[in-house]
């Protein structure tokens, strides 16, 4: 009796059910909206026309975006290997040291194409360091990666504080950031992308690290399904006692998972410091890490429903400083509640509307095609 | 007042697309031992749980005592005086015998009038029925005869006048498995009704007044027992007719290939669970370790295959020692030709949300020939899968199917044609047919001989007696973590099951 729920197609689960979810948490969301007294169908337009409305706006969203596509698949990755990686926040934070100390050396005498390559292996091995050791902790002691990567999180703080504070501002300054890049740490913004489609991107950060993003995830992609590291992951992710079985190395496999998303994470420093503020400020990850793990669970963990999800939580974050600015009732926090409700829906309560929409399914296809599908007990 | 306990009239269940229960019809007879019997999947746990009142039906009508019940949850069962026996008991392990029975049922917030009720009560049921138990005792300290006994008196406690026992005897040695039968034949002489399912023939043969045989959700016929035969009921079971006994040669063993000095395996809690074993497996030799489940058989299947590290003693595959004490490496034990059918399947032969072809490399996944570099050869992968698929005639034929929709059977088939095809010297079984049907049987078994006979050397381990008997060349019975005899297959049920139990001078106590 281990199979109650009759197998859906593949649209479904992918792409209704998710949809659902999503229309579910707008909807609660819109009496948060109502009960502080806005019309939630005008804060509803404000969050579309805010986030794809215009040129910048889409920018904006395509920017953050691209941050959560890392973090998102940071955790992806971990996922399925059975890791539950909320450490990509300190991942990040710590990665930024690797994109803006090889800039920092290389800014003035090097043009950006040669700083990038520089900067990116620079942050993946910076997210990496920083979550290997809650790897080997894992993998060699058994301590519990939710444990050490939420904790490496806080370390990942002070130290960026301390460095920040008494290292890398330059002196006389008063900002906790280091000096503003040259032309050689800054990387292009995508202004020539959105003008294909006839749009001006105006102020918005939006750069060349969206493409990088989208390389990533592909590379995801390949990685998991398609080599036998990735076969490793998965068996170990499903079954640990079957990779045992199968002779496969667990803490090796622990450890090179919790690297790769470690430096998945890190990437995602590139965007923010390198592609819009060109410098690097205090706490520029701004709970992008966290971010991850909405879009990582919305996304299945795969890199086809991450990028939509890391997009949707773009608009989010986008539209919502919009109806924050239009509409003085709802703050900032408000924003912060919708984007809680979105998580809560399409995450964590995932499978509340599953059983009703299999026994709809299985009643359309019991119509339609009485072919019993295999396995009862 | 009706002749009837129980009658089920056109009970319908479906999950989504499955239909579990197809218009099912069942009278069960006041007062008498009525057995149930069908395949893995056939739909018997089912239709028990829609009587328990763990599923609703979506059509027809339960009628209990001839009246017209709706039973809408377990308490509903037991208002209406059944009680159930499960395969995997719900008891609280370390409350002892007493809490137990009153879990549940505890009557008021503070515990001392219930618990002396209790205690009268349990009591009475013991003297009724000679049931003894110590009240005092705590459940992980008992036997587990003696938990079952815990389960059965719980659902008395309860007033059951109906008993379901699903699969009660999976767990006990021979000698308690008679015992719980001479307690059924007790409970059905003081007017209690009885619901016994099970996949072991000879059981309903020996115990049953009547028989219904289940077989993918419909109810194809009730018999009465004394009138039927094992041979008609595995044949009503499979749809067709069924080989009971395997046909095979004598062995004829050729060198020593996986020799075991001296193991002992202690477990996580220090407890040794294997002790100082020593046994030799020949080529072209089936030798099987018989034993009550939790004898420490699966820890010496670990260790012998490299999951589970060994305290002390050697193990030779082919002469060569392997690190049985140290690190041992499964794939380096299945490149020197040792492969393995783990007895968990589920959990350890295969990642069920796997597609089939994944899984059919599962472990050989570093042969180069499933490999591009680094890259998975998919095509190559498929391929491979398909023939093993058709070799094996897994069902249904499709190697891009997630393995969780085979049935138990074609789920055992994936892992032995992957283990098989290989070929190897040495093969480790453990629990081949376990939650396998009938017709899968066969072909397993068959399929165990075939590769003895091409000069393989095969250690087998089992709960099923029957298997071991008949499979096996030399069976070892192996009871608290050490091998306390050989003997020829065709020694007595009887000797092998005083074996099991401990009983060290078997042959004289049989006698």
């Amino acid at each position: 009796m281990s199979a109650p729920y009759a197998k859906l197609p593949a649209w479904v689960d992918y792409g209704l059910i998710p949809l659902i979810n999503l229309v579910v948490a707008f909807l609660v969301a819109g009496l948060v909206v109502l009960a502080v007294g806005e019309s939630p169908l005008r804060a509803a337009a404000l969050l579309i026309e805010g986030a794809f409305g215009y040129g910048e706006g889409i920018g904006f969203t395509l920017y953050y975006a691209t941050n959560f596509i890392f973090t998102g698949l940071a955790v992806a990755v971990a996922f399925h290997c059975g890791l539950f990686n909320i450490g990509g926040e300190g991942q990040a934070y710590v990665a930024g040291l690797g994109v803006a100390l090889p800039i920092l050396w290389l800014d003035q005498i090097m043009p950006w194409y040669v700083v990038f390559p520089a900067a990116i292996v620079g942050s993946a091995i910076a997210g990496a360091a920083w979550a290997f050791i809650p790897g080997w902790l894992q993998a060699k002691r058994g301590s519990h990666v939710v444990i050490t990567t939420i904790m490496f999180n806080f370390i990942a703080s002070s130290v960026m504080v301390y460095l920040l504070v008494d290292v890398l501002k330059p002196a006389g300054s008063m900002a906790p950031q280091t000096r503003t890049f040259a032309e050689g740490g800054q990387l292009p913004r995508l202004d020539w992308l959105l003008a294909i489609f006839g749009l001006d991107i105006g102020g918005a950060p939006f750069n060349l690290s969206f493409l990088l993003a989208l390389v990533a995830a592909f590379v995801v992609w390949l990685v998991i399904w398609r080599t036998k590291l990735g076969y490793e992951i998965r068996t170990m992710g499903h079954s640990p006692k079957a990779a045992r079985y199968a002779g496969i190395k667990e803490s090796r496999i622990v450890i090179i998972t919790m690297l790769m998303s470690g430096g998945l994470a890190g990437m995602m420093a590139l965007n923010p410091i390198m592609g819009d503020q060109h410098r690097m400020a205090l706490d520029f990850v701004a709970g992008a890490g966290f971010v991850g793990i909405a879009v990582a669970l919305m996304g299945r963990s795969h890199p086809v429903g991450i990028v939509p999800a890391a997009i949707l939580f773009g608009m989010l974050y986008q539209g919502g400083a919009e109806i924050s600015f239009e509409m003085p009732q709802i703050s900032r926090d408000m924003i912060t509640i919708i984007q809680g409700l979105v998580i809560l829906f399409a995450g964590a309560m995932e499978n509340m509307f599953r059983p009703a929409i299999t026994t709809f399914f299985a009643t359309l296809g019991g119509a339609r095609d009485a072919k019993p599908a295999p396995a009862v007990e | 007042m009706s002749d009837f306990a129980i009658e089920l009239k056109g009970i319908d269940k479906s999950f989504g697309l499955v239909r579990a229960n197809k218009d099912i019809n069942l009278s069960v007879r006041k007062g008498t031992i009525h057995g149930i019997i069908g395949e893995n999947g056939a739909g018997k746990s089912t239709l028990m749980s829609i009587l328990y009142g763990f599923y609703q039906a979506d059509d027809g009508d339960i009628f209990i005592d001839g009246e017209k019940t709706v039973i809408k949850d377990p308490n509903a069962a037991i208002a209406s005086g059944i009680g159930m026996v499960h395969q995997h008991f719900m008891l609280v392990e370390n409350f002892t015998v007493l809490e137990n029975i009153m879990l549940g049922a505890e009557e008021s917030q503070i515990l001392t009038a219930g618990i002396a009720k209790a205690r009268d009560e349990l009591r009475r049921l013991e003297d009724e029925y000679e049931l003894e138990v110590d009240p005092d005792a705590i459940i992980e300290e008992l036997p587990v005869g003696l938990q079952q006994r815990v389960e059965i008196l719980k659902a008395l406690y309860r007033g059951a006048e109906i008993l379901i026992l699903d699969e009660p005897t999976g767990v006990l040695t021979p000698a308690e498995a008679d015992h719980l039968f001479r307690i059924l034949e007790q409970l059905k002489s003081e007017g209690k009704t009885i619901v016994l399912i099970t996949h072991k023939l000879r059981e309903i043969m020996a115990v049953t007044d009547e028989v219904s045989v289940m077989r993918r959700g419909e109810m194809v016929a009730t018999r009465t027992t004394s009138e039927t035969s094992v041979e008609e009921l595995a044949e009503l079971m499979v749809g067709r007719r069924v080989l009971l006994q395997v046909d095979k040669g004598p062995a004829t063993p050729g060198d020593v290939l996986l020799a075991v000095e001296g193991l002992t395996v202690r477990d996580s809690r220090g407890v040794d669970m294997v002790k100082d074993v020593s046994f030799e497996v020949r080529a072209g030799e089936i030798v099987g370790i018989a034993g009550v489940a939790g004898n420490g058989q699966s820890e010496l299947l670990q260790a012998i295959t490299g999951i589970r590290r060994g305290t002390k003693g050697r193990v030779l595959l082919n002469g060569e020692p392997i690190r049985v004490t140290g690190h041992a490496d499964p794939a380096e034990l299945r490149h020197r030709g040792l492969a393995h059918v783990p007895e968990d399947r589920q959990h350890m032969g295969l990642v069920l949300k796997f597609d089939e072809s994944e899984n059919s490399i599962l472990g050989y996944h570093d042969d180069p020939k499933y490999l591009n570099g680094l890259f998975l050869n998919i095509d190559a992968i498929r391929k491979d899968a398909a023939d093993k698929i058709e070799k094996y005639d897994i069902r249904p034929p499709n190697p891009r199917l997630k393995t969780a929709n085979f049935s138990g059977g074609n789920q055992q088939k994936i892992v032995l044609a992957r283990e098989m095809e290989r070929d190897p010297p040495v093969l480790v079984i453990g629990q081949p047919t376990r939650g396998v049907d009938v017709g899968a049987i066969e072909f397993i078994h068959k399929r165990i001989i075939e590769m003895r006979d091409a000069g393989k050397a095969v250690l087998l381990v089992s709960v099923e007696l029957d298997e071991i008997r008949s499979l096996a060349d030399r069976v070892l019975v192996m009871f608290d973590g050490r091998v306390v005899g050989e003997r020829s297959p065709e020694t007595g049920e009887g000797e092998l099951g005083l074996l099991m139990a401990g009983v060290e001078d078997a042959k004289e106590a049989a006698q």
